[in-house]
């Protein structure tokens, strides 16, 4: 190696991209479809899917980060375990934390925040992009896809507190006396509370997507 | 005729390309195909010709479901008397069950034929006439007294989420009108479940006299209340409360004959569905525990929404199994899993939505397997003719 490599800009415009990417076109929920199981399951409320789109984002980056560290070090063969040594014990870290300082929240995704160690987004980046990348993209590749997770979460828990439970953030937004049982006219979707809207949403929400960027469409 | 045809011919080149209305193209071809027989040939290769087309099956259900639609008119207005304790005239009675119902049918075809003409500009393609049953079909396994928006948000629901997403017109996984019940029964419970919701005003308390209870037979029976239940005779003409057009099974056979005779639903789903509930209900007869399995296995064939449903949603050409073989089985698992929710789960009285729903997921792959069993049975055939 002769010539002196030009050292990059931490924002490089190739950095900013790994940071944006996973937020629209190459989302990890709605384009790779990981990580669906829990955005089903927490996103009855807006803030559980908040807290855990925070701790999501935090393990995939740090995870990402380690992993990038140490990837020339690591044998080939045991690099799984590797990796999930390395998540499990950033899970912990933000359970610990969960449960230090937002207990009502950490009690709501209870066994979820758990289960972050099998979220797929985080396997999956380990293994696409930290494994043969430098510490920093992998760090802001991590961050990115946790945002990108997180934003569909927010969306679908959106739509689901307000249609299914008529509130946001737990503040009422639908008048109480619009309701029949009050004399009103209006009545709480249940549905949107079980599990299977959530699918239906994030489906409406590819479909939206792919209407508007068609290079999205599979063949 | 003469003059509705000519003003069509004067008007049509501005719905042309090009045209004034251009963009409303698919729009006016739809009002045109609806009036007039299309008079457009085929030019290339051979075809069977046939009288009939999709428009014409369709007009012919609409005219099989109307003996159950005029008789569940009826029934809301007798059902009505009943719980205020009056005794009215026939066309008083069926006049105030018209007017019930009226607005639930507008409500649906209004909502579903938006959307429908709404994709079908969007998209650029003809105005497909899937929804003309659906649209009648919906009300007609609705209680009476359903809320009309949320009527209109399950219209759209099923025919967006049902029927759009898919392609449209026959594309569609699901029964979309089953759908729109589904969505209903999972969405809005308290409105569409329990005792009060199927006679109307009840819900809101209007003068019940004593001792009416205005629970369905399904949901008397569920209660192990065999002593509440109507007469055989009451259920099989249908004096009972229940879905607007659900209750008359006489009705609905007068309707199953006309799909019969005119070859447009398939005989054999219908007698499949009838022969898998007749089955299941023999079957509990002999391992029967409680009250609800003791009941004859027949007297489940004209409860609730069963015939209703073993006629016009079972046979749903899109959603049904398409191989003949197919057809027997899908009807049978139908009528089967009905009365398998029905009976051995309390939460759902009425389990022949749910059971036409998971088997329209599974019609495609009975078809698969018929198909695969018919071409090994071929390939056997042909092996011992060449090895003989």
């Amino acid at each position: 190696m002769s010539e002196v490599k030009e050292k990059e800009s931490w924002f490089s415009p190739k950095n900013i991209k790994l940071l944006t990417d996973p937020i629209d076109s190459k989302n990890p929920i709605t384009v790779l479809v990981l990580g669906i199981c829990s955005a089903l399951a927490v996103t009855v409320k807006l803030k559980p899917a908040i807290v855990m789109a925070i701790s999501v984002t935090v393990v995939t980056a740090f995870s990402n980060l380690i992993i990038s560290l140490i990837r020339n070090s690591i044998p080939n063969r045991i690099r799984i375990i590797v990796q999930l040594v390395v998540i499990a014990a950033l899970v912990i870290i933000v359970d610990q934390i969960l449960k230090a300082y937002v207990y009502d929240v950490s009690k709501q995704l209870s066994v979820f925040v758990g289960l972050i160690i099998t979220n797929c987004i985080i396997m999956g980046r380990l293994e696409a992009f930290a494994l043969g990348n430098k510490p920093w993209p992998s760090f802001l590749d991590g961050i990115g896809n946790g945002l990108g997770y997180g934003l569909i979460l927010v969306v679908v828990a959106f739509f689901r507190e307000l249609l299914g439970s008529g509130t946001l953030f737990g503040y009422r937004v639908v008048p109480v006396e619009w309701y029949i049982k009050n004399g009103g006219f209006y009545e709480n979707n249940g549905m949107m509370i079980l599990p299977p809207m959530a699918l239906i949403t994030v489906g409406i929400i590819i479909w939206i997507q792919r209407s508007r960027n068609r290079k999205l469409i599979e063949e | 005729m003469k003059a509705l045809r000519n003003y069509i011919d004067k008007i049509k080149p501005h719905f042309q390309k090009g045209g004034r209305f251009g963009m409303f193209h698919s729009t006016f071809d739809a009002f045109e195909t609806f009036l007039f027989v299309p008079d457009t040939v085929t030019t290339k290769g051979s075809h069977i010709r046939d009288a009939i087309d999709l428009k014409r099956t369709m007009s012919m259900v609409i005219i099989a479901l109307m003996p159950a639609m005029l008789f569940g008119m009826w029934n809301v207005g007798y059902q009505y008397t009943l719980s205020i304790g009056a005794s009215w005239s026939f066309w008083q009675t069926f006049w105030f069950g018209f007017l019930k119902v009226l607005p639930l049918i507008v409500v649906s075809y209004g909502v579903g034929l938006s959307i429908e003409f709404a994709f079908a500009q969007v998209r650029g393609h003809e105005v497909n006439e899937g929804f003309l049953v659906s649209g009648l079909l919906i009300p007609l396994i609705m209680p009476v007294d359903v809320p009309l928006w949320m009527l209109a948000i399950a219209v759209a629901f099923a025919v967006v989420i049902g029927k759009e997403v898919f392609g449209g017109t026959g594309y569609n996984v699901f029964n979309p009108a089953l759908l729109a019940r589904a969505f209903m029964f999972f969405a809005y419970p308290s409105h569409m479940s329990g005792d009060k919701v199927w006679i109307a005003g009840l819900a809101k308390g209007q003068g019940v006299i004593d001792g009416f209870s205005g629970a369905t037979p399904l949901a008397n029976a569920a209660a192990y209340q065999m002593d509440k239940m109507p007469s055989a005779y009451d259920m099989f003409m249908g004096f009972i409360p229940g879905s607007v057009g659900e209750t008359s099974t006489l009705a609905i056979l007068i309707g199953a004959s006309i799909l019969i005779i005119t070859g447009i639903g398939s005989w054999k789903i219908m007698v499949s569905v009838f022969g898998g509930g007749l089955a299941a209900g023999l079957l509990f007869n002999a391992f029967a525990v409680n009250p609800y399995m003791q009941i004859p296995a027949w007297q489940h064939l004209i409860m609730g929404g069963f015939a209703f449903g073993a006629v016009f949603m079972a046979t749903d050409p899109v959603t049904a199994s398409h191989t003949e073989k197919g057809k027997w089985i899908y009807g049978f698992l139908v009528g089967f899993l009905a009365l398998l929710v029905r009976v051995l789960n309390p939460a759902y009285p009425e389990g022949m939505m749910l059971a036409i729903l998971l088997m329209n997921v599974f019609a495609p792959l009975i078809d698969f397997y018929v198909v695969e069993a018919n071409i090994r049975r071929r390939m056997n055939r042909t092996k011992k003719v060449v090895n003989s």
